[in-house]
């Protein structure tokens, strides 16, 4: 019999009960609530009498609605202008009072995106299960934990039940070996990872990202990975735990204490896949072989590489795929054949749960350092993942440097990814923006995406179109990777 | 719940690949904390002109009458056939609420989304998998039929076409149970009480971190 995947230790470790007919119940750790997917699974409970099974296993904050200017947010909830955002922010409010759930609120220093929140508090730890009502739960799994998206019934279930009904999925793993050139970074390797497996190749499985080139990313990149494994359409990403992982975890505010900490650690260490366990499937890409990433499309799987073009619909082998394409060149107003490099932007946003942590932003001043934004761009801004991202980024003078080169420094939350608040692309409008996501109207009614590094997005803006960040003076983008 | 039960309905015909949950209803529409009312905006960039706002009275706005919904062969459809990766994005409940408030009991597509398959499940809409080149077949038949019907018999797995073929599909049996009857799946775990305390106390034991709260 062969050995374990992380993902199946993970799953037996959490296994109440194993139903005959293939359902089973999985004991959940820690869930993560935020105002938009919450305020039902709420009213439910209410509605059928119940109570919250385990409250010391929920944390939330609200991120989706709130404002992100620094005038409104001094103002509280009652800087939240749209009537409809405020009611959604205080019902979450309301709830965790109401049921005493543990909640960093709106001006809260340790407020943010929960994905940010999670592991930066070590609320998020690994042989942890994870949910929260937010497909880029998957980033949790970075640490080893098991972390899904659930929908607002799930949210409920998980309040009511401390469980989630699941189904076991089926194991892939993904590959990355070798050395990542300097400018590349975790965002291209996963862009180039949904470019190769399309966004239904994670339907159904479980992704294990492995391999030298993940092994050498730091947490804040191995998050980066993770959070996109559900635009490869896989509920769950996860990495093996290791030195990087434990390093991290020392000293924050949910972590073990130093009693538990060496038994934590041991127990740790175990999170790794066994040599001879087997996966389902498993892809292989050659780190040497992926370029600074940059999508054309309104899917994440329509990406290229940044010396690439954008693709010519008729050139795809079957016929869905032609008229998908022929759709989002329309939509994103692109010709086929268009350099990359063409493609001139309004608009650079840098932030979401997926390229908001310190590291992010790292990246992002060293491109901005001593630069301007190019006077064609009506709008670029940089949005930490949380209060305390913000406050190190102040402390190590970044956001001088964004200031200085003409950068918005806005408040955290999510922000312009999906423009739930009042940041938002108008109709038309090109974005290098490092979110997750380039859906049709994502980021505003008619607004056109390119998913970028948060390295590239800085360069995109002071050059007004798309560049390689390779070709940058050395000291800027092509060193970002060694912070 | 409402139980499913077998029906006949029209069909609508959404010709397009990895329809996300952003398609199927727009983000501003989230900001409610209700469950319902969701249907007039159910794909709402695709549906009208303008761009919708929430509480917006949707009976005075444009409407795209190129998309399919607004054709009038197709009002009252209670079956969506799609495409291959229906649903996928973001975790967003308020797209089945969005399906359901609309009045579609099915969607028959190729493949679908994880997330979202769970989730149209727990609110009673059924999702039927069928072969891509059985997907194809249902594209020409309905586009050429006028008042197209399909009936749909979750109990025997079944979709019949007017013509009487009959294409079976698979289906979970818990989720198959939970729809015919309509059942809450917190009253079912519920059931499973003593299981889950049994089992809390024992991981608590063996990795009491994982409880541990800030002091």
């Amino acid at each position: 019999m062969s050995g374990q995947t992380l993902y199946d230790k993970l799953w037996n470790q959490h296994l109440v009960k194993q139903r005959d007919d293939g359902t089973a119940l999985i004991y959940i750790d820690r869930q993560l609530l935020h105002e938009v997917t919450s305020p039902q699974a709420f009213e439910g409970l209410r509605l059928a009498n119940r109570k919250p099974w385990r409250l010391d296993a929920n944390l939330a904050t609200p991120d989706h609605n709130v404002p992100t200017t620094v005038k409104e947010r001094a103002e509280g909830n009652s800087g939240i202008k749209d009537p409809v955002s405020l009611i959604q922010v205080q019902t979450l409010d309301d709830n965790c009072l109401e049921y005493g759930i543990e909640e960093f609120k709106i001006n809260d220093p340790r407020q943010g995106i929960v994905h940010v929140v999670g592991p930066e508090q070590g609320a998020t730890l690994p042989g942890m299960t994870v949910v929260c009502g937010d497909s880029h739960t998957a980033t949790h799994g970075a640490f080893g934990a098991l972390a899904h998206g659930i929908g607002t019934s799930e949210v409920e279930h998980v309040l009511a039940t401390q469980c989630l009904l699941a189904q076991k999925m089926k194991n892939m793993q993904v590959r990355v070996e070798g050395e990542l050139g300097l400018g590349v970074t975790a965002k291209d390797v996963v862009l180039a990872i949904i470019g190769k497996i399309g966004t239904a190749g994670g339907t159904g499985y479980a992704i294990e990202f492995a391999g030298s080139a993940i092994e050498s990313l730091s947490m804040e990149g191995r998050m980066t990975v993770c959070n996109m494994a559900i635009e490869a359409g896989a509920r769950v990403g996860l990495i093996a735990v290791d030195d990087t992982t434990i390093n991290y975890l020392g000293e924050r505010p949910f972590a073990p204490t130093a009693q538990q900490w060496e038994a934590a650690v041991a127990d740790w260490r175990q999170l790794v896949s066994d040599a001879d366990a087997h996966f389902d499937k498993v892809v292989t890409l050659k780190a040497e072989e992926i370029e600074p990433q940059v999508s054309w499309g309104t899917s994440p799987e329509m990406v290229t590489g940044i010396s690439g073009q954008v693709p010519d619909p008729k050139a795809a082998l079957d016929e869905t795929v032609q008229r998908s394409h022929a759709r989002a060149l329309e939509y994103m107003g692109l010709q086929a054949n268009q350099k990359i490099t063409d493609i001139r932007l309004d608009k650079v946003f840098i932030g979401s749960c997926t390229n908001s942590r310190i590291e992010d932003l790292r990246e992002a001043a060293k491109v901005a350092k001593g630069n301007k934004v190019a006077d064609s761009i009506k709008l670029a801004m940089v949005v930490p993942g949380s209060g305390l991202v913000k406050r190190q980024a102040e402390a190590e003078g970044l956001d001088k440097i964004f200031i200085e080169a003409g950068f918005e420094w806005r408040e955290p939350g999510c922000s312009m990814c999906l423009a739930m608040n009042a940041d938002k692309l108008g109709a038309g409008e090109h974005c290098a923006s490092t979110s997750n996501r380039n859906f049709e109207g994502r980021q505003g009614y008619g607004g056109r995406t390119h998913l970028v590094s948060p390295a590239m997005a800085a360069a995109a803006a002071i050059a007004g179109h798309f560049v390689d960040v390779r070709t940058l003076p050395a000291n800027d983008a092509t060193h970002a990777q060694e912070a | 719940m409402k139980k499913f039960e077998r029906f006949e309905g029209v069909v609508a015909p959404l010709d397009r690949a990895n329809v996300d949950t952003d398609l199927i209803i727009p983000k501003q529409f989230l900001k409610s904390i209700k469950r319902t009312g969701f249907g007039v905006n159910l794909f709402d960039e695709l549906r009208y002109l303008d761009e919708g706002q929430p509480g917006q009275d949707c009976s005075q706005r444009p409407l795209n009458n190129e998309f399919v919904l607004n054709q009038p062969r197709y009002q009252g459809a209670q079956v969506l056939l799609a495409r291959r990766n229906f649903g996928c994005g973001s975790s967003r409940e308020h797209a089945p609420w969005a399906l359901e408030d609309f009045g579609f009991k099915v969607v028959i597509a190729p493949s679908f989304a994880d997330i979202f398959y769970n989730n149209a499940f727990k609110n009673g809409i059924l999702l039927v998998t069928l072969a891509e080149e059985e997907v194809d077949r249902l594209f020409a038949e309905v586009e050429a039929n006028e008042g197209y019907q399909l009936d749909v018999d979750l109990e025997h797995q079944r979709v019949i076409t007017p013509s009487g073929e009959i294409l079976e599909f698979d289906v979970d049996e818990f989720r198959k149970h939970c729809l015919l009857n309509g059942l809450d799946d917190i009253g079912i775990t519920l059931q499973d009480e003593e299981a889950i305390r049994s089992f809390e106390a024992k991981h608590r034991q063996q990795r009491p971190w994982l409880f541990r709260q800030p002091a």
